[in-house]
C-alpha cells in the first residue's frame, strides 16, 4: 500500500472539525460576497490562521534541523513596535523631514526580525547553544527590546496604506491569506526544487552523517533561525497591520505554542529530520478551526490554552514509538 | 588545576567575585545601598523567586529544564487566594494546596519526559500554557486576601538593627536554600541527580533509578514553584492570575549565572543563591538610578545570562582542549 502524505492524519482532523460545525453551528457554511470580497466563518479561519501560518513555515525549518525558536513571539513585538514607531512617529526616527516612512517601516520591521533571527542562528550554530536556551534569551528579553523601541507605550497609528496589509482584500481573499500562500510557494520552491530541504533534513536526521557527506550543518541551520526571524517579522507586520497599534506586552504572546503545535501535528517529528511544509499550514488550521468553534460555542478563551496544551501532549505522544508500544501492549493484555 | 576542578569551580569562582564587584560598585555609587535593610529587603523581594530557582537548579543539574515555574507561580497565587476568598478555607491549607498541585504538574511533567522520552522543553512548555489557562480559569481578576492569620503572616517581620527586618518569605527562602543544599550534597537522590546530568546512560547502566530520580526532580520543582506562588502570595497579600510571566527566564538566568551547567552535571544550590543576590543587585541598582525604566532589567538580565553562557562555553571548550592535550 502506498504511504500518506504524513499531513493527512490533521488533514483529517481539520475535516472532522468543520464537519462537527456543519452540523451542530448554523450558519458555519454561510459565505457571501460583499464589495468584491468574501466573509464567512471559513474564510475567517483562513485569515487568522494567516500569522500562525507564517510563523510555522519558519519554524518548520528550524525543527528539521532538530532545534526550536521560542523567539518568535517576542520578535513578532520587535517588527511591530518599529514599524508602528517608524509610522506614528516619523519625526523621531533617522529618516526625519518628510521621509517617506511608510513605504520604509515594513522592509525596516523585517531587517530587525531578521536581525533576530540570525542571532537565534548564531548562538545555536556558531556558539552551540541549546536552541531552547538560546532562543529563551530572545523570547524575554526580546519583549524588553520591543518595550524600549515604544517607549513602554502601546502605539497607536492611523496609515490605511499599511492596514491594506492585514485589512484589505485581494481578488476576493483578504491580503493575509495571500501572503500566506505566497510565503507557502516560496519556501516550497525554495526547500523542493534546491538541495537546501535535503540539506535540512539530513542536518536534523543525523548531524554526524551530514557533516561526513560534506553538508555545513552551521550554515544550514544558520539558514532556518534567520528564515523564522524573517517569517515572525512578516506575522508582526499582519497583527500590527490589522489592529493599527503595536503592543510590545502582547503581541504574539504565547504563538510560540500554536506554531510549534501546528508543526507537530504537521507531521513534522519534534526531533528533526523530515519535514512537511504544508502538513504544518493543515496544522495551523486546524489549530485556527479548533480556536474559532471554541469562541462560536461561547466557551471562554483561555479554555482554549488548556485544550491545545492537551493536544500538543497528546499528538507528541501519539508520535512516540515508545508510547505507541506500551499502548498497544495494554490493548492486546 | 585539575580538569574537573576548573570546571567546577571556576563559574562559582567568577559568580562570586561578580557579585561582590557589583555589590560594591553599586555600594560606591549609591551612598545608601550597603546598608542592611537595603540587603534585607533585596532577599525579601526575591525570595519567591529564589525558592522557585532553588527547584529549577536540580532540574537543570539533571539536563532537563522546566518551562513551567512561571506560571506554576501565578497558578499557586491565584489557587491560594481563591481558597481563602471564596472557599473560606483556612489561609495554611489554602497556601498548602497549591504545593500539592505544583508536586502533581511536576509528576505528570517526570512520567512524560522519563517513561516516554518526550524533550523536557516541549513537556514544560505544554505545562506553561496549561497553568496559565487554568489560572486565567479560576479567575481574570487580581482578588485580594484578608484574613486575620493571613494578614498576621504578611505583617510579620523580625526587626534588625538598621531599620533592617526579616519576613516570612525571607525565613522561607533561607530555609529552602538549606534544605537544597542539603539534598544535592548529602543525600543519594542528590548524587544521582549529578549522576544523570553527567551521563544519563551510565547512571542507568550503574544501577541507578534515573526514572524514579527524574520523576521526583520534576516533582521538586513543580513543588518549589508552587511554594513560590505561596510566597508571592503572602508578599503581595493578594492573587494574580498573570503573576510570574516571564519567571522562568529570571530563574533559568539565577542558576546559570549560579555557575550551575546547562548541559548537566555541574553545578550548585549555593550558587544559585549567589544568582538570585547578583539578579536582586542589578534590579535595586536600576531602582535606586531612578529615571531606568524597569523593562532595562528584562535586558540587562538577558545580557548578563548571556555574558555567563559564553564564558561557561569558553570554559568547557578550555577543559576539553586540556583534556586533548
Amino acid at each position: 500500500m502506498k504511504r500518506l502524505p504524513n499531513w493527512c492524519w490533521p488533514a483529517i482532523v481539520l475535516a472532522a472539525v468543520l464537519i462537527f460545525n456543519l452540523v451542530l453551528t448554523p450558519g458555519f457554511f454561510h459565505l457571501e460576497i460583499r464589495d468584491g470580497r468574501i466573509y464567512g466563518s471559513l474564510i475567517d479561519i483562513l485569515n487568522r490562521a494567516a500569522p500562525v501560518g507564517l510563523l510555522s513555515l519558519g519554524m518548520t525549518l528550524v525543527i528539521a534541523t532538530g532545534g526550536v525558536d521560542l523567539s518568535v513571539g517576542a520578535i513578532m513585538a520587535i517588527a511591530g513596535a518599529v514599524a508602528a514607531g517608524l509610522i506614528a512617529r516619523p519625526s523621531e526616527t533617522p529618516f526625519a523631514g518628510g521621509a517617506p516612512s511608510l513605504g520604509l517601516a515594513a522592509p525596516l520591521a523585517l531587517v530587525a526580525a531578521l536581525f533576530c533571527g540570525v542571532f537565534n542562528g548564531v548562538l545555536v550554530a556558531i556558539l552551540e547553544f541549546q536552541p531552547i536556551v538560546a532562543t529563551l534569551l530572545l523570547m524575554v528579553a526580546g519583549r524588553g527590546a520591543a518595550q524600549l523601541l515604544a517607549n513602554g507605550q502601546i502605539v497607536t497609528f492611523n496609515a490605511p496604506g499599511f492596514a491594506m496589509l492585514a485589512r484589505g482584500a485581494t481578488l476576493g481573499l483578504p491580503n493575509p491569506v495571500w501572503l500566506l500562500l505566497i510565503a507557502l510557494l516560496v519556501f516550497n520552491l525554495g526547500t523542493r526544487a534546491t538541495a537546501l530541504g535535503l540539506f535540512v533534513e539530513a542536518t536534523g536526521s543525523n548531524p554526524t552523517a551530514a557533516k561526513v557527506v560534506g553538508i555545513d550543518a552551521r550554515k544550514v541551520k544558520l539558514v532556518a533561525y534567520a528564515l523564522s526571524g524573517l517569517c515572525a517579522g512578516l506575522a508582526g507586520l499582519v497583527i500590527t497591520a490589522d489592529i493599527q497599534a503595536a503592543d510590545a506586552n502582547n503581541s504574539g504572546l504565547y504563538l510560540e505554542l500554536d506554531a510549534i503545535l501546528a508543526v507537530a501535528v504537521g507531521g513534522t517529528a519534534l526531533s528533526g529530520g523530515r519535514f512537511s511544509l504544508v502538513g504544518s499550514l493543515v496544522g495551523a488550521l486546524l489549530m485556527q478551526a479548533l480556536t474559532t468553534t471554541i469562541l462560536t460555542r461561547g466557551v471562554t478563551p483561555e479554555t482554549t490554552l488548556m485544550l491545545k496544551a492537551a493536544v500538543v501532549v497528546l499528538v507528541c505522544l501519539l508520535q512516540e514509538p515508545k508510547f505507541r508500544e506500551s499502548f498497544k501492549r495494554r490493548v492486546r493484555a | 588545576m585539575n580538569r574537573t576542578h576548573l570546571k567546577e569551580r571556576l563559574p562559582v569562582l567568577i559568580t562570586t567575585s561578580v557579585f561582590v564587584v557589583m555589590t560594591l560598585a553599586a555600594g560606591l555609587h549609591f551612598p545608601n545601598f550597603l546598608t542592611l535593610r537595603v540587603l534585607g529587603n533585596l532577599l525579601a523581594d526575591n525570595a519567591f523567586l529564589g525558592v522557585v530557582a532553588v527547584g529549577l537548579t536540580f532540574v537543570i543539574l539533571t539536563g532537563g529544564i522546566d518551562l513551567s515555574v512561571g506560571s506554576m507561580v501565578g497558578l499557586s497565587s491565584i489557587m491560594a487566594a481563591k481558597l481563602v476568598s471564596s472557599a473560606h478555607i483556612h489561609p495554611l491549607l489554602a497556601l498548602a494546596a497549591p504545593l500539592a498541585f505544583g508536586a502533581f504538574i511536576g509528576w505528570v511533567h517526570g512520567i512524560l519526559i522519563s517513561k516516554y522520552g518526550l524533550p523536557p522543553f516541549l513537556v514544560t512548555l505544554a505545562g506553561l500554557f496549561f497553568c496559565r489557562g487554568v489560572a486565567l480559569r479560576i479567575s481574570h481578576e487580581s482578588l485580594q486576601i484578608d484574613h486575620p492569620f493571613f494578614n498576621a503572616l504578611t505583617g510579620w517581620s523580625l526587626s534588625l538593627p538598621g531599620k533592617a527586618s526579616i519576613t516570612v518569605p525571607t525565613v522561607v527562602f533561607i530555609l529552602t536554600i538549606a534544605v537544597g543544599m542539603w539534598l544535592a550534597k548529602q543525600t543519594t537522590f542528590g548524587r544521582t541527580v549529578y549522576a544523570i546530568g553527567g551521563n544519563a546512560a551510565s547512571a542507568r547502566l550503574m544501577g541507578l533509578p534515573v526514572s524514579r530520580t527524574l520523576v521526583l526532580t520534576y516533582m521538586l520543582s513543580g513543588l518549589c514553584s508552587g511554594l513560590g506562588g505561596a510566597l508571592f502570595t503572602i508578599y503581595t497579600s493578594s492573587g494574580n492570575a498573570i503573576s510570574g510571566t516571564g519567571l522562568e527566564l529570571d530563574a533559568i538566568a539565577a542558576v546559570v549565572i549560579g555557575g550551575t551547567l546547562l548541559s548537566g552535571g555541574y553545578g550548585s544550590v549555593f550558587g544559585t543563591l549567589l544568582g538570585i543576590g547578583i539578579l536582586g543587585v542589578v534590579q535595586t541598582a536600576i531602582t535606586f538610578q531612578g529615571t531606568l525604566s524597569s523593562w532595562w532589567t528584562r535586558i540587562v538580565i538577558g545580557s548578563l545570562l548571556l555574558a555567563f553562557m559564553l564564558v561557561q562555553k569558553g570554559i568547557e571548550s578550555a577543559a576539553n582542549r586540556s583534556r586533548s592535550t
